[in-house]
């Protein structure tokens, strides 16, 4: 174990911390001032490159008329019920592959090689199974996180430090104990990692899903900018997805991660 | 001695007088030709010659020996975490077959749950057992404050410095009260100042608790400093070559000449024997 006594802390004061959101905003502001600059050159026809005023009218005008808010939940339910889904799965997949050497010989090359392919390759399954139908767009969603989690739990699980194990056996513990209250917490970081990885997938096949999907839906609204050549609307919802992709990883993902991470002395 | 390590150890005496060890004099530990070979890839490592030991209830018994010599290795095996190539022992009159909460062993590396504060650190083999929790948290209050981490219940391993994670370790293992302890150079990694402390605490707990500590070390003056009896082993392949009795009046002072010079003789047995085993090595060589 590492001497804590030379090592150097990473935190901040909280004044380094508004420097940082004083900086990015001033990068944000000028950014946009780029676009609107470039916008009034008139390089680029309006109706492919729209400028930020534009975008700014076409998204306010889905907020408005409330549209926005309804694609917004149609589209974070369907993610977060296709992820519950998976996080369950994941989870018990992965104990059995990371804890039996014949589920992993078997399932876990299976769980492998489906981690390796695309999880937009799962759409047309979807539409065949479930037709167009929500269940379609949460099996796309489930098909998306469910291998990477499933391969982070057995990771996990797989790189326990040994004598986590034997204190624990040692002080009796055994069975679905050992597994719960030791394996499962000690493989957390890694679990984390998968989880993180998994969203990302499912977020990315659920936009893809939508496209062919059209419902009142974020991947729906994107889909109908470009039926009605309304590039504004296009840029403005990819904006949206964006800042929901942030925030989901602020609040969620990097919290997570930071306190597991120090937790499990992985870092300062 | 600080003055609440001596008011802790009035609690440990308090909490372990209705079950006072009823095997006082008799054998704890019974290690009769233990071997252990290892393959590793084709390779193959005696890691332990047979080794017989008797070890009685209450002893304090340090394992010296320089790197390699087998000592994780036999302590491994006498707390069931491992399997012996040849031999048995019998721990409290049972035969040894796996892991049991009379002999606990204690890691160099600590090994605390990093995921559990302290408290529950300390909880965790009597929520193993099935202790209601309102009795685990006051037998884990209790070893808390015999380890004087009184206040850090709280606190999570990478809060704790290198000293404190190893007295939550001993106060993890002495609430589950077993009657072996197995500690593998619990000290290892520590400063000589904190190591000094915690030997003397550990010393405290062990005269107040009557266990049976096997203690293993690398250094001399603290295996004299510990044990009833220092079993000293040398390496390649790995084996016990002297028992020495050590029957200095406690507490011993590290300065203590005849502390100093029973190290001594220590060290001077363990250095011929390793000359003994290069000149045999040498000759060996030349031979063929
Ligand atoms: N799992 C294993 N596989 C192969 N060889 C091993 C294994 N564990 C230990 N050994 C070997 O057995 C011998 C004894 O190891 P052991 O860890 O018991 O020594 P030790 O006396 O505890 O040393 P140290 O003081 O450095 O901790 C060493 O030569 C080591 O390389
Ligand atoms: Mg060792």
């Amino acid at each position: 174990m590492a001497a804590p006594s030379i090592s150097v802390s990473k935190q901040r004061p909280r004044t380094q911390w508004i420097g940082k959101l004083i900086r990015q905003l001033l990068f944000y502001v000028l950014l946009i001032l780029l676009w609107q600059g470039l916008t009034a050159l008139h390089i680029w026809k309006d109706y492919l490159f729209p400028g930020p005023l534009d975008v700014w009218t076409s998204l306010k005008g889905f907020i408005q008329d409330g549209s926005l808010l309804i694609a917004i939940t149609v589209s974070l339910r369907r993610l977060l019920m296709g992820y519950i889904i998976s996080l369950v799965l994941g989870l018990i997949l992965g104990l059995l592959i990371g804890s039996n050497r014949y589920v992993e010989e078997t399932l876990g090359s299976l769980v492998l090689g489906l981690q390796a392919l695309p999880s937009v390759c799962w759409i047309p399954i979807a539409l065949l199974w479930f037709g167009l139908h929500e269940q379609a767009m949460i099996f796309v969603v489930v098909m998306g996180a469910l291998f990477s989690i499933t391969l982070g739990v057995d990771a996990g699980i797989k790189n326990t430090p040994p004598v986590y194990i034997k204190a624990a056996r040692n002080m009796g513990s055994r069975g679905l104990a050992l597994s719960l209250q030791v394996i499962l917490p000690a493989a957390l970081p890694s679990i984390l990692t998968g989880l993180k990885q998994g969203w990302t997938f499912a977020w990315r096949s659920l936009m893809a899903a939508e496209l062919i999907y059209i419902t009142v839906s974020l991947g729906g609204l994107l889909e109908g900018g470009r039926d009605l050549g309304d590039i504004s609307q296009v840029f403005a919802i990819m904006i949206v997805l964006v800042i929901i992709g942030v925030i989901i990883d602020a609040t969620i993902f990097a919290p997570l991660e930071r306190t597991v991470r120090k937790r499990w002395g992985l870092s300062h | 001695m600080s003055q609440s390590t001596v008011n802790s150890i009035r609690d440990i005496e308090a909490y372990s007088e209705d079950k006072a060890s009823p095997l006082a004099g008799v054998n704890s530990l019974q290690i009769e030709g233990v071997s252990k070979t290892f393959a590793d890839g084709g390779r193959i490592v005696e890691a332990l010659r047979p080794v017989d030991l008797s070890i009685a209830a209450g002893e304090f018994v340090c394992l010296l020996g320089p790197s390699g010599c087998g000592k994780s290795t036999l302590l491994n095996i006498v707390a069931g975490l491992d399997k012996p190539s040849s031999g048995k022992i019998t721990a409290n009159g049972k035969a040894v077959h796996g892991p049991s909460t009379d002999r606990i062993l204690l890691f160099q590396e600590a090994a605390l749950f990093p995921w559990l504060d302290v408290q529950r650190n300390v909880e965790f083999g009597l929520q193993q057992a099935g202790v209601p929790a309102k009795r685990r948290k006051e037998i884990a209050h209790h070893f808390i404050e015999t380890v004087n981490l009184k206040g850090f219940e709280r606190s999570y391993p990478h809060q704790l410095s290198g000293g404190m994670k190893q007295r939550a370790a001993i106060a993890r293992a002495l609430a589950i009260d077993p009657a072996i302890l197995l500690m593998d150079e619990p000290f290892g990694a520590l400063d000589a100042f904190t190591r000094d402390h915690l030997q003397d605490e550990v010393e405290s707990i062990w005269a107040a608790t009557h266990k049976t500590i096997l203690f293993v070390t690398h250094n001399v003056r603290e295996a004299v400093a510990l044990g009833d009896r220092v079993i000293v082993f040398a390496p390649r392949p790995g084996r016990v070559i002297r028992d020495f009795r050590i029957d200095l009046p406690r507490s011993r002072s590290l300065e203590d000449h005849k502390l100093v010079d029973k190290a001594a003789e220590i060290l001077d047995a363990l250095k011929s024997e390793m000359q003994l085993q290069e000149q045999e090595q040498k000759n060996g060589s030349t031979i063929h």
